[in-house]
């Protein structure tokens, strides 16, 4: 899908703008260095600019009652610029000097149309009376005599290609309304001339004109307001005057609107971009440059230039120049493969990956939000002319008005009530087609931890919940976010962030693993958590404890054994030796499990995790090998459920927990046993894996030698000789 | 260019017999080798190595040395305890002499070409005068206990070496007498172990050269019985040894399967004094490397696991090119397989019996690639196995399946195969007309009514076979020179108007089957023929050399075709040239006439005379190229080469029909795990 983007002046074209004086511009060429432009105005003047710095770097000038009669080009071979004043005087000079009446000069026999540079070709000079001559060889002897080939017609347009080693110039003549296209092959010396078909009641405006695949493809704007297009080969045999036969490429229409064309350039296969003026019935026309997909027949995007245009149109390197009113503006397109879906606007928003995937940082301060979106139209501040100003506040408020709307509601609702404020959020939030939404959501979020550090009661925490569950957010967007959550010990809010987010930072993993540890069950049992990841293997365990608890309320009492329970860490009820029920209960496995899950790097979160107090070290250590020895029972050493760690993730969080507490460990009599038991299941397990190893070496010798035995003696096969 | 349906055939037992020695014709161009099975081979430097000659073997006759006297004449000694003297004009064994001391276990000829040495099993070494027509029991050397092993003539012919257990002994070959004793201690931990000293050289410098069994290679002066260097090269036992002409240079080859150069080199660069440094190792092998030669260019090596490596030397070579190519040879250069096209049979030649097979058969077509589903399984139908000790020289299965005719070295027979739905019978037919054999090449004429055989003093006797199982001595081919050698290759014409013979000199003659005539001779080209076919529609003779080298010939015309000299002006693809087995059939697709179908043990080619020759900057093997590339840039990119290396080892291959084709192979692999085990060595990880 083809869109335009941001665009930006690159110099005032005014009185009192940098060039022009007034005469407009006769021609943008390219510069010798990429984002290099040359441009040429109507007078006197020749300035190159470097187009990102919007920077001129050299302006040059002919003398007064001189004038510039043909674009400047640059050899792109020697870094050297041309240029022809006055129809005859070829001048040509390199960045270095500075006055133009001291440079190399060479009067001509005959007035130059225009020279075309082509990148390994060397500058072409194409001369009014239809003549074409390298500049190498022109320079040899200057005042050669140049043939007139093509009588009283005059030139309207001409280009300039390099085919494999050659040059191809192919200009479009005209004479009492007829139109004659010649294709001139420099090194073969050969030219054709072609007759263009007519057309009743239009005429050609403006020419474009590709090669590809030995064939030119010459595009015709007419005053029909249609683009034609016209086929002719490159390999032309017949000496003949032929007749050209156009074919309708598009209609210029629009629901009824018709853009009258004045210039227009190729994008790719598919595209071309138009400038002109769109014209509506019974509406005054206005000028607008628009890009047109050609394969099917659709207006792809305009953009309406209020201020007026000179008509002409210019395109280097995925930019469109062209005047503004009174200022040479530079506007940024994209272009994309087309297809039907996107013609139609139909495609699933292609842009979308781009924008979640990366997060302009300087959008994300909600106070920021808006003076960014100024700054990105900043550069067309640069000028200072009140017209440039309007002009930028009109494509603000007409191209991205629901992003800047976030930044403005963000800003209106700072004092609003906490109702209106959370229904204008809510409502923000369900807009999924905004621009830059991540971006924006992320301020949305910054706004509301904001709110709910100036007062501490207010905790949106459904409305967090919904934002976090259903955007891909990640921590950096909303770094505040897992504090408060913390603070707040929204323990289910951690969990979906600790599911959802891809960069949350070691030292927040830490504190998220250290507040489920110490939490208490009884507070746990009352909070909704997601037990998707546990539910599946402590179903048993639930009906267990069940079971217990009902024989033990029928001889003990129940205080009493609840006392117990907290002092003595979970031994009695939660017995591991033989691994059999969960030392947790399965909000806390629940919650610990969306930590084995999360990213981490070991160098940054071993030094946290030495912090952590031995006895929930040791408690985690015990949930990790009940984990492990569950993971052990299935052939596969999966757990069973969905969203479960994986055994390795469950292995590497006990190695680095050993790591982290070994002495400790060492030393705490509590954790003996379970060292103990958990060394001996290691060992029995690595002599079961070292046995199984030695069957796979005879399991895999046998089945290679079944899978010989089978292909062998004899099969009818199908061979093909090409 | 079109799709075959390819009968893969794996099902060809074939085990090639173990290599047990090798001997190069000194200042000659050939090499002759003999098998375990008894077999004994000649194969010519000159013709790219082709297995120019091959002597069948015989149960009864094992050959454990090879020796070249006088020149061209060829002596082998073995286990029976007869020397004996090849015809190598009728390859045939010309006559045998009894050694009168047991097995003989080793022989030499000495450098005049005089006197044979043979050490027997008795522990005596006796010496035979060479003459003309025979030899003649010399003398005995003084005989002492203990099999003597391997034998080496001073290069003046004054003083035999002899290995023997534990011992090498010197005597003096005009006295008779011992003058040296040198014994091959050999001590571990206190305990003595028995030390086999397997091969032996005597060096003119006086120097013995020993090989034995606990892996050394010891030099020891022969005056004083000392030694002068040992070099243990490897765990297990050295089998072989060979120095070459200069002696400069020796080969060793190991029962790992491993060979080695030594080399005689200065201590310091300048320096006179040399010494001997094991310089190059060589793994070619996987079983025992029983026999070496040193020729002056290359190193040759043989083993039990069948195969022949030449590794040439290198710094001998003045370009790279064909000769500088190392090259492994496996399978012998002549088919064992012929083809019933019309019935669907394999013929399969053993060394003493014969297997006929019927091909299955599918009723799927399919992709390139694809394996189809069967719909009949292959049938072994008949197994004939020949009598007697003697090997099967040649064999063929007629076109339409119903007579199988082999021949070993004194006999000739002819069967009928009858098929009564599916039991199949053999009827041995009586009363063959008594002939000249051996047989070194039967061939059946396309209609199946007679049967050509190739025989010695160049002649080509014609059969016309007889129904019911009967046969008749048509007419006997004789080249109008003359011709000392045996034909080994015929190719008959489709409408039975020609056949081409091949002799052991090279000629080519063609003769005329209707009136029985000489019609003309090729021209001669100087290098040995590997395979030729005369083509069904044209009457081309197309002839493949073993240089690589394609010509077609056309014999009503009696000259080369034009085709045939625009390739030798423009000549062969280099890789063509390079390839280092030559080609061992040829045959046609009658319904593609510019078609030649022809391979070797690497690869099959359908060679399309209708499409350009490649140059040498074109891919020769460009089929899977071509596969990748879209229908129409295809086009740019033929050649008349069209090159199939799927199959391999290819032992045979041949047109069924206009799009089926039989492919036989034989996987290394397959017959690899039929030889003995190789020493066990251990490997890293295993």
């Amino acid at each position: 899908m083809a869109a335009l983007c941001e665009s930006f002046t690159l110099c005032g074209l005014g009185p009192s703008g940098a060039v022009g004086l007034g005469g407009g511009l006769l021609a943008l060429e390219p510069g010798p260095d990429p984002d290099h432009v040359l441009l040429t105005d109507r007078g006197r003047t020749a300035t190159l600019f470097k187009v990102s710095d919007q920077k001129p770097l050299g302006c040059w000038s002919v003398k007064h009652g001189q004038i510039i009669t043909c674009p400047v080009v640059c050899n792109f071979e020697t870094h050297e610029y041309i240029a022809v004043h006055d129809d005859k005087v070829l001048r040509i000079w390199k960045n270095k000097d500075i006055n133009l009446d001291k440079v190399f000069k060479a009067t001509l026999s005959a007035d130059v149309y225009r020279i075309h540079s082509l990148p390994n070709g060397g500058p072409v000079v194409l001369f009014k009376g239809g003549g074409v001559r390298t500049l190498d060889v022109l320079l040899e002897a200057p005042q050669q005599e140049i043939e007139n080939i093509i009588s009283d017609e005059i030139i309207k347009w001409s280009e300039a290609f390099m085919e494999g080693q050659q040059p191809v110039l192919i200009f479009a003549t005209e004479k009492d309304g007829d139109f004659f296209v010649y294709v001139q092959k420099l090194k073969m010396n050969s030219l054709h001339k072609y007759k263009l078909e007519q057309q009743e009641l239009s005429r050609p405006l403006s020419f474009t004109a590709y090669i590809k695949n030995q064939i030119i493809t010459l595009l015709c704007l007419y005053s029909n307001d249609s683009v034609y297009e016209v086929l002719m080969p490159l390999q032309q045999n017949s000496e003949e005057e032929q007749i050209l036969s156009k074919s309708l490429l598009l209609k210029l229409s629009v629901s009824g609107s018709v853009l009258k064309g004045t210039s227009f350039v190729v994008l790719d296969k598919d595209h071309i971009a138009i400038l002109g003026s769109l014209a509506a019935p019974g509406e005054e026309s206005k000028e607008c440059l628009t890009i047109w997909n050609t394969k099917f027949q659709t207006l792809q995007t305009s953009k309406e230039l209020p201020l007026g245009t000179s008509g002409q149109l210019w395109c280097y390197e995925e930019k469109f120049f062209f005047t503004h009113g009174k200022v040479l503006t530079v506007m940024m397109y994209k272009c994309e493969t087309s297809s039907l879906a996107a013609a139609v606007g139909k495609l699933k928003d292609s842009q979308t990956p781009d924008v979640s995937s990366f997060v302009d940082w300087n959008t994300l301060a909600d106070e920021e939000l808006v003076v960014s979106f100024q700054s990105e139209q900043s550069v067309a501040l640069k000028s200072e002319s009140k017209m440039t100003l309007r002009s930028k506040r009109n494509t603000v408020a007409k191209v991205q008005p629901d992003t800047l709307s976030v930044g403005q509601i963000l800003l209106n609702l700072k004092d609003a009530s906490t109702t209106v404020f959370e229904n204008e959020l809510r409502q923000l939030v369900s807009k999924a087609q905004m621009p830059d939404f991540q971006a924006s959501i992320g301020c949305v979020i910054t706004a509301l931890i904001k709110r709910c550090k100036t007062n501490p009661k207010y905790y949106p925490q459904n409305l967090l919940l919904h934002i976090v569950e259903t955007r891909d957010l990640s921590y950096s967007l909303c770094p505040d976010l897992m504090a408060v959550a913390l603070e707040k010990k929204d323990v289910h809010l951690l969990q979906i962030c600790l599911q959802r987010f891809p960069d949350i930072p070691e030292e927040i993993t830490y504190v998220c693993l250290k507040v489920f540890l110490s939490i208490s069950e009884a507070y746990l049992q009352t909070t909704d958590v997601n037990l998707e990841s546990v539910i599946s293997y402590t179903d048993v365990e639930f009906n267990n404890k069940e079971v217990k608890t009902e024989i033990v309320e029928n001889g003990f009492n129940a205080e009493l054994e609840h006392d117990i329970w907290n002092t003595k860490i979970t031994k009695e009820t939660h017995p591991m030796a033989d691994g059999e029920l969960c030392p947790v209960g399965p909000q806390k496995a629940a919650l610990l499990n969306a930590v084995l899950q999360s990213a981490y790097s070991e160098a940054f979160l071993l030094p946290h995790l030495k912090n952590l107090p031995a006895q929930q070290a040791v408690l985690f250590l015990r949930y990790l090998y009940y984990l492990y020895v569950k993971c052990s029972e299935k052939i596969n050493t999966t757990l069973p459920g969905t969203r479960c760690p994986t055994i390795s993730q469950i292995m590497d969080w006990m190695c680095l927990l050993l790591d982290a507490h070994f002495t400790v460990m060492v030393m705490l009599p509590e954790a003996k046993e379970l060292l103990s038991n958990l060394h001996k299941f290691v060992r029995a397990q690595v002599r079961f894996y070292s046995e199984l190893n030695k069957i796979e070496g005879s399991l895999q010798e046998l089945q290679r030698r079944n899978h010989e035995r089978d292909s062998q003696t004899y099969s009818i096969e199908v061979l093909e000789f090409i | 260019m079109g799709e075959f349906e390819v009968h893969r055939v794996r099902f060809f037992g074939l085990v090639p017999a173990g290599i047990r020695c090798l001997a190069c014709q000194p200042h000659g161009a050939r090499l002759a080798l003999a098998r375990t099975d008894g077999a004994v081979e000649i194969y010519n430097f000159a013709a790219n190595y082709f297995q120019e000659k091959v002597i069948p073997g015989n149960q009864a006759r094992s050959v454990e040395a090879l020796c070249w006297v006088a020149g061209d004449r060829l002596f082998g000694a073995g286990l029976g305890g007869e020397i004996t003297e090849y015809d190598l004009f009728r390859l045939c064994v010309a006559h045998s002499v009894d050694g009168g001391g047991g097995p003989i276990w080793s022989m030499a000829a000495n450098n005049s070409g005089t006197q044979l040495a043979i050490g027997c099993e008795d522990g005596s070494v006796k010496l035979f005068q060479v003459v003309p027509g025979g030899i003649q029991f010399g003398q005995n050397l003084n005989r002492q206990k203990g099999r003597i092993l391997c034998l080496s003539w001073h290069p003046s012919d004054t003083h035999i070496a002899a290995g023997s257990i534990d011992v090498v002994r010197v005597f003096n070959v005009s006295s008779g007498q011992t003058v040296q004793r040198i014994m091959m201690n050999y001590r571990v931990h206190k305990v003595k172990r028995e030390c086999i000293v397997w091969s032996i050289a005597f060096l003119s410098s006086g120097t013995v050269v020993t090989s034995d069994s606990f892996g050394r290679v010891q030099f020891w002066d022969w005056e004083r019985g000392t030694l002068q260097e040992s070099h243990t090269v490897s765990t297990s036992a050295v089998l072989s040894l060979s120095v070459s002409e200069k002696e400069d240079s020796i080969i060793v080859g190991t029962s790992t399967g491993a060979t080695y150069q030594f080399q005689l080199l200065p201590v310091k660069t300048g320096s006179l004094e040399k010494r001997w440094v094991r310089t190059k190792p060589f793994q070619h092998h996987t079983h025992d490397v029983r026999a070496v030669a040193h020729s002056s260019t290359a190193l040759i090596s043989g083993g039990l696991d069948a195969q022949l490596v030449i590794r040439p030397l290198v710094e001998k070579m003045q370009k790279k090119g064909y000769d500088a190519a190392l090259r492994k040879f496996t399978f012998p250069h002549r088919c064992l397989v012929s083809c019933a096209r019309k019935a669907r049979l394999l013929l399969f030649q053993f060394s003493q019996h014969l297997e006929l097979w019927r091909l299955g058969s599918t009723d799927k077509t399919g992709e390139d690639g694809e394996v189809l589903p069967l719909c009949r399984m292959p049938e072994h139908l008949v197994q004939l196995k020949s009598k007697g000790p003697e090997h099967i020289c040649c064999s063929c299965v007629s076109p339409c399946g119903s007579w199988v005719a082999y021949s070993t070295a004194s006999r000739f027979h002819l069967y009928e195969v009858q098929y009564n739905g599916d039991s199949v019978s053999v009827k041995k037919v009586p009363k063959v007309p008594k002939l000249l054999l051996p047989a070194y090449q039967l061939q059946f004429s396309a209609d199946s009514g007679s049967l050509f055989i190739a025989s010695a003093q160049g002649s080509v006797h014609v059969l016309q076979l007889l129904e019911p199982g009967g046969c008749k001595h048509l007419h006997t081919f004789r080249p109008l020179s003359g011709c000392p050698e045996a034909v080994y290759l015929l190719a008959a014409s489709a409408d039975g108007h020609w056949l081409a013979a091949v002799g052991g000199d090279w000629a080519i003659h063609i003769y005329n089957l209707k009136c029985f005539k000489h019609h003309c001779t090729v021209p001669t080209y100087n290098c040995a023929v590997t395979a030729l076919a005369i083509h069904p529609v044209t009457n081309n003779l197309v002839i493949a050399y073993s240089d690589q080298q394609l010509f077609e010939f056309s014999i009503p015309e009696k000259q080369y075709t034009a085709w045939s000299r625009m390739v030798q002006n423009s000549g062969l693809h280099k890789v063509w040239l390079e390839r280092d087995s030559p080609i061992t059939h040829i045959t046609f697709n009658p319904k593609n006439p510019s078609h030649i179908l022809l391979h070797d043990i690497y690869m099959f080619c359908i060679l399309d005379k209708s499409l350009p020759l490649p140059d040498d900057s074109d891919l020769l093997m460009n089929q899977t190229t071509l596969k990748q590339l879209p229908e129409t840039a295809r086009q740019w990119q033929l050649h008349a080469f069209k090159i199939c290396k799927k199959f391999q080892p290819l032992l045979f291959a041949d047109l069924l029909d206009e799009n089926c084709l039989v492919m036989v192979e034989r996987p290394i692999m397959d017959f690899k795990t039929q030889l003995p085990l190789p020493i066990q060595q251990k490997k890293f990880g295993t």
